[in-house]
């Protein structure tokens, strides 16, 4: 007798979980999974040593983000550390590799960068108080996997003097709670409408968070670039001016 | 002791057995990387049902395409993208809510221009966040939605057309209406079984005004009718309440396909076309108070020109007198429909008109050809060429390196094209072999001549390619015989055995042995010959309507075995399958007697085994009598008997082909009019494949056997191909019960032929998907890898690392593309970047190793790599290239160190030193030191002559030219020289704790 309800109980519990499961549990039980969220919340910034294979080529990059928007992309090679991409959190701007010279993002841009300095150390988290929209869309099958599929929708962004949705859909395991793809559609440009997606694995622990150590970037369906992550560093000390524009 | 124990024991073994016998795989969560291309082609696109714009941004555009989905631009009509392929392909309408045009779609499939190679559709759909997520919302049985419109004054408020089935009664058909935004639907004018709505308009100024044509049709296999006493015109003034016809003035009799629009700046006035029985009466009609009476205006041929395919007017936006009429060519009025002139050229058969909402010059065409653009009022025009829509009804392969691919298509002629080409399938790379219609293309096997051929075998053509001379070679009428019954769609085949056979159906089956200039026939009449199923003259209904589309009681498949000359399958169109066995001196009707397979169901497909010459597979469609029911059945003893191999819960859409794999019996792949379904385990268990293929009706399959690359000819995507299927020959329960499983891999060539790609146009061309020529390291994972590190190495035989790679993490097949190199070469840190240090080299032919690492576990596997032989090259230069480049590629590195070493003294050197001013002269003699990368680059030094001949050698086919090896002496010289100076200069510093990483660990920095 009690051994069945014990099943019983064991079943509902199964059922709860599979059937019941809102965006807000997901999110909870992914921050649970990879290390908690006041450790999350604790985080001020993330540098990552990567490798980007393309066409027979390794190209080793850093990326950094901080708490607040600062961030720099910066690509190594043949000796030189080039700053492919940085924002301040107010000026956006990266080296022009023909003149090797610092050069202004384009203002549309920037403002929507700015949009993002909120969402460190990722878009959903407190993503109410944000006024951001979460949504679980329904279940889907990713990379052969059982999936949550999850909308969220951020602040509008500018794209070619027109206000657009920023809508990114997240694909959350459903057996451990990490996301392992992320799609988004191209606002702009002649791929406009076409999905951007992202897929990531090799989930690893770094000082008690896990981070996907494997990524890999492309549009949907067709072949991908992928980001092999060497090292992660927490909390990086970094001068405020490595982010700042050059002047001279 | 129990005397049942053995039994019992039995019982439990057979279960056991009869467990693992259905035990189905389901090959849903196992495709992983296995991927479609498109290669197009996309010049002569496909057939468009219906164009719709953005209300308010004149640069949207939407096209719903007959078989090819729902394509949207941002610009003008410039570049399209899908945004329906998760869905059924052939498309009614699309409409966009007024209200909320970036958000709300409505899209509703099903072709509405019912020629006889129509598609259907599945219903109405609904998309809310502009097109990223779609959701069904009824209509599942509709077959064809002919309109979709949303009260501007409210949203909620929807009124849908639905024309319904062609080929069967049905009741959902009429006028539907909405008034939750699509959640709840009433039907509002219902007519009859045989009776749909074909056109829909509201009052745009009063939305409560509704006008409906009713059409009354029918179409089976052999005929065609359109028109009767139920076909009507509508109008309802109370939002679909009440109706009324609205005849006044209209002909006595019954009526056709009528078409109906509201001018749109003045909402009295209105046009329909009317079919009717006298053809003085057919033609333009308009009322000038709100359809309560009509005059003729116009019956000229372009618009009263096949109703069932051009029915359709569209009036100007802000000029009620400017009125466009879809037909063969089009024609456009500006009198108010008095008279008409021919739109300017473009592809025949105009279904749709669109003009831009801001200026009426601008307007878009929807064509059999593809969406056509004018800027000056319909004067001229120009196809918009990123739209790979092309319909093919056949397609073939041969053995060519890259393979060709051959196929004929719905009003678009014959072709063949490369299945890859470097840089992409571009429309140059594509050859036009027929006119008209096209179907079965077949090259020659030994010679270089291709067989192609128009409707109803009009013309079948033997093209020399070589000579450019072309022959018409179909059978003709023969003393002694009835009159030829030729399919729309005539089977041609060659034989595998005699290069020179060639078969052809009729209703009776002609061989020839002379490549078509001798022809016999080996057959009696093989068909049914039912004399009713042959009356095409009179099809058509109120227009007659005679092209041989109808064209029935014919033979439709002849297949000879690939293993006997002497067996040979036929299939007609009217339900029965015939074998000889002795090369058509005798034959015998073998045509399924199961109880579930309707008599005279259309054999669309016989495939004989490639493993045994007893089993034969074929498929059955019976939609053109309303029978969407999917069949294939197999056979193990030459048609004795025959089984059902498919479960119809599994598979959607009927069929049209069906491919055995030329290894594992068990490996089938079907198309359907939704989508291709593949099995591994002999139709057990079907599932359709996903990744980048839509849903799109599969004419036609081919296996190349050399790539085992599956082409599918599609009907509205073109060409679609899934590169090297062989994993899928592996895939059984003990496959997916490993924890790796390695798929055996062939010997890879290291291709070394190119091209130059001349990309121009490449932005809003459509450009196909090529096949990638790296190596593939394939296997299979039996759950996706998501936590804890996972690597790929390859190492050479003895065991020396030469590069990682990322593997691969998907459930089921993953497929990782190697492209023998290893990773460039580190080059010197300068100014500037050397354009040499971008090339990573290619390592020697022979046997990899392949090692995964996956938490503690580790999987081997090897790969071979083959030079191509294509260069002549022998080992010896083989092996002296390699040397060479990689003697570069060490010196690129040695010089890269020296550099960092040089550098990391001057740091460290105080200014006054005298070493210091020695050693940025010799700096500056190594690398760059000034300039940009662009046109303030200035001399080259030793670092760029090094690595732009390291380069130089390593992407030449070629072994090192003596000029190369002289180039290569002097900079090995140079080196030394400088290495000599460094060493010399190194012996003046002394520097106090100077620390230094060692060379290997610079090169993995």
């Amino acid at each position: 007798m009690k051994n069945s309800i014990k099943i019983l109980f064991i079943l509902l519990v199964f059922a709860f979980n599979s059937y019941s499961q809102s965006v807000d549990e997901i999110f909870e039980n992914y921050y649970e999974n990879t290390g908690g969220i006041d450790k999350w919340r604790k985080l001020k910034g993330v540098k990552m040593s990567a490798k980007l294979s393309q066409q027979g080529m390794e190209i080793p990059i850093e990326l950094i983000q901080m708490k607040g928007g600062k961030s720099m992309q910066i690509i190594n090679f043949q000796g030189q550390s080039i700053k492919a991409q940085v924002f301040d959190g107010e000026v956006s701007w990266g080296i022009n590799m023909m003149s090797q010279q610092p050069e202004k993002s384009d203002k549309e841009t920037t403002d929507n960068l700015k949009l993002e300095n909120n969402d460190f150390p990722d878009s959903f988290m407190d993503y109410k108080s944000k006024g951001y929209k979460a949504e679980l869309i329904g279940k889907e099958t990713f990379d052969g996997t059982e999936t949550f599929k999850i909308k969220l929708t951020k602040e509008p962004k500018t794209i070619d003097g027109n206000k657009e949705d920023d809508i990114t859909f997240y694909f959350f395991d459903t057996e451990n709670y990490v996301p392992i793809a992320i799609q988004t559609q191209l606002s702009q440009g002649p791929s406009k409408g076409m999905t951007m997606e992202i897929t990531m694995s090799d989930y690893q622990e770094v000082e008690g968070l896990y981070f996907p150590f494997s990524q890999t970037q492309g549009i949907k369906d067709q072949p991908s670039i992928p980001l092999i992550i060497d090292s992660i560093e927490l909390n990086p000390i970094i001068d405020d001016i490595e982010f700042k524009f050059p002047e001279n | 002791m129990n005397k049942f124990f053995l039994l019992s024991l039995l019982v439990f073994f057979s279960q056991f057995s009869f467990t693992q016998e259905k035990a189905k795989i389901d090959l849903k969560y196992l495709f992983g990387d296995m991927r479609a291309r498109h290669i197009g082609p996309a010049l002569m696109s496909g057939r468009i049902n219906d164009l719709e714009n953005h209300p308010t941004n004149p640069r949207i555009i939407y096209a719903g395409t007959a078989g090819g989905g729902v394509w949207k631009s941002n610009d003008a009509g410039t570049t399209f993208n899908p945004i329906f392929d998760e869905y059924c392909q052939s498309i009614g309408a699309v409409s966009l809510d007024p209200n909320n045009p970036d958000k709300i779609i409505y899209v509703g499939t099903g072709e509405t221009w019912t020629r006889n190679s129509v598609s259907i559709g599945d219903g109405l759909y609904k998309s809310s966040d502009g097109g990223n997520n779609w959701k069904r919302i009824g209509f599942e049985k509709s077959e064809r939605i002919s309109n979709i419109i949303i009260n501007p004054n409210n949203s909620n408020e929807i009124y849908l057309g639905v024309l319904g089935a062609l080929w069967s009664d049905s009741q959902e058909r009429g006028v539907y209406k909405s008034i939750d935004g699509g959640v709840s639907w009433k039907k509002i004018l219902y007519v009859n079984e045989s009776t749909g709505c074909a056109d829909l308009a509201i009052d745009p100024e009063n939305p409560m005004v509704i006008y409906a044509s009713m059409w009354e049709h029918r179409r089976t296999a052999w005929s065609f009718e359109s028109g009767g006493e139920n076909s009507a015109l509508y109008k309802s003034n109370d939002g679909g309440e009440s109706w009324k016809k609205i005849h006044n003035g209209f002909p006595e009799g019954s009526l056709g396909r009528l078409a109906i629009s509201v001018a749109p700046s003045k909402t009295n006035i209105l046009y329909t076309v009317i079919e009717a029985e006298n053809d003085s009466e057919k033609g333009l009609y308009r009322s000038e108070d709100y359809g309560e009476s009509w005059n003729q205006l116009n019956n000229d041929f372009e618009i009263t020109v096949r109703p069932f395919y051009f029915s359709k007017i569209v009036v100007d936006p802000k000029d009620p007198d400017v009125v466009v009429k879809a037909g063969l060519y089009g024609s456009i009025s500006r009198d108010g429909g008095k008279t008409f002139k021919n739109l300017g050229n473009m592809h025949a058969d105009i279904h749709d008109i669109l003009f831009d909402i801001s200026d009426s010059d601008r307007m878009y065409f929807g064509t059999d050809g593809g969406v056509y653009r004018s800027w000056n009022g319909g004067v001229t025009c120009e196809i918009t060429e990123n739209l790979p829509l092309s319909q093919f009804y056949h397609i073939s392969v041969d053995d060519e390196e890259p393979y060709n691919v051959y196929g004929g298509l719905q009003d678009n002629g014959s072709w063949y094209g490369p299945s890859s080409a470097i840089g992409g399938v571009r429309a140059r790379h594509w050859k036009s072999i027929g006119p008209g219609d096209g179907f079965r293309v077949l090259k020659h096997p030994k010679k270089n001549i291709i067989y192609s051929e128009m409707q109803g075998a009009e013309n079948v053509w033997r093209f020399d390619v070589e000579k450019n001379l072309i022959k018409t070679i179909q059978p003709l009428p023969e003393k002694g015989y009835p009159k030829l019954r030729f399919n729309w769609n005539t089977p041609m085949e060659i034989s595998s055995f005699y290069p020179d056979r060639f078969y052809i159906g009729s209703q009776f089956l002609h061989k020839s042995e002379d490549m078509g200039d001798t022809w016999q026939i080996i057959s009696p009449d093989l068909t049914t010959n039912d004399p009713t199923k042959q009356l095409q003259e009179d099809s058509g209904g109120l227009s007659a309507d005679n092209s041989g589309a109808e064209n029935h009681t014919t033979i439709f498949t002849v297949d000879e075995s690939p293993l006997d000359p002497n067996i040979i399958w036929i299939g007609t169109d009217d339900g029965n399958i015939q074998l000889s066995r002795n090369g058509g001196k005798k034959w015998k009707d073998v045509t399924p007697k199961n109880k579930n397979l309707p008599k005279n169901t259309w054999v669309y497909h016989i495939e004989s085994s490639h493993h045994n010459p007893g089993v034969a597979y074929a498929v059955f469609d019976g939609h053109t009598s309303g029978d969407m029911t999917p069949y294939a059945y197999k056979t193990n003893d030459y048609g004795k008997t025959w089984k059902n191999i498919i479960d119809k819960n599994e598979v959607t859409g009927f069929v049209r082909n069906i491919q055995e794999d030329y290894v594992n019996p068990n490996l089938l792949f079907l198309g359907t009019e939704l989508g291709l379904y593949i099995t591994v385990d002999g139709g057990s268990k079907w599932t359709r494949f996903t990744n980048n293929m839509p849903p799109v009706a599969v004419h036609f399959i081919d296996l190349q056997k050399k790539t085992n690359d599956l082409v599918l000819g599609t009907h509205g995507r073109g060409v679609i191909i899934i590169d090297d299927i062989s994993p899928l020959r592996e895939i059984d329960l003990n496959t997916l019960n490993k924890k790796l499983h390695f798929f055996e891999s062939k010997k890879t060539v290291m291709i070394d032929k190119s091209d130059f790609i001349g990309s121009f146009g490449g932005e809003t061309r459509f450009v196909g998907e090529s096949s990638s020529s790296s190596a593939k390291i394939k296997y299979l994972l039996p759950k996706r890898h998501t936590f804890g590190k996972m690597t790929l190495e390859i190492k050479d035989f003895q065991g020396k690392l030469i590069t990682s790679l990322s593997p691969g993490k998907s459930k089921g097949i993953n497929i990782v593309d190697w492209g023998f190199t290893i990773r460039q070469p580190k080059v010197a840190k300068g100014k500037t970047l050397s354009r040499g240090g971008f090339t990573s080299p290619r390592v020697k032919e022979g046997i990899y190793s392949v090692i995964i690492k996956k938490g503690k576990d580790i999987f081997e596997n090897k790969i071979e790599l083959k030079y191509d032989s294509i260069t002549g090259l022998s080992k010896v230069e083989r092996e002296k290239k390699h040397s060479i480049t990689m003697k570069l590629y060490d010196m690129t590195q040695e010089l890269a160190y020296l550099v960092y070493e040089l550098d990391l003294i001057i740091s460290q050197l105080p200014l006054k030193s005298k070493v210091l001013k020695s050693l940025q002269e010799l700096k500056e003699t190594l690398v760059i030191t000034k300039g940009d990368n662009y046109v303030g680059s200035v001399e080259s030094q030793l670092r760029e002559k090094m690595a732009d001949l390291y380069s130089k050698v390593a992407e030449s086919w070629d072994v090192p030219s003596n000029s190369e090896l002289k180039n290569y002496e002097i900079i090995k010289k140079s080196f030394e020289e400088a290495k000599m100076t460094f060493k010399k200069l190194k012996s003046k510093v002394k520097i106090k704790d100077f620390k230094i990483d060692s060379y290997e660990k610079f090169l993995l920095k």
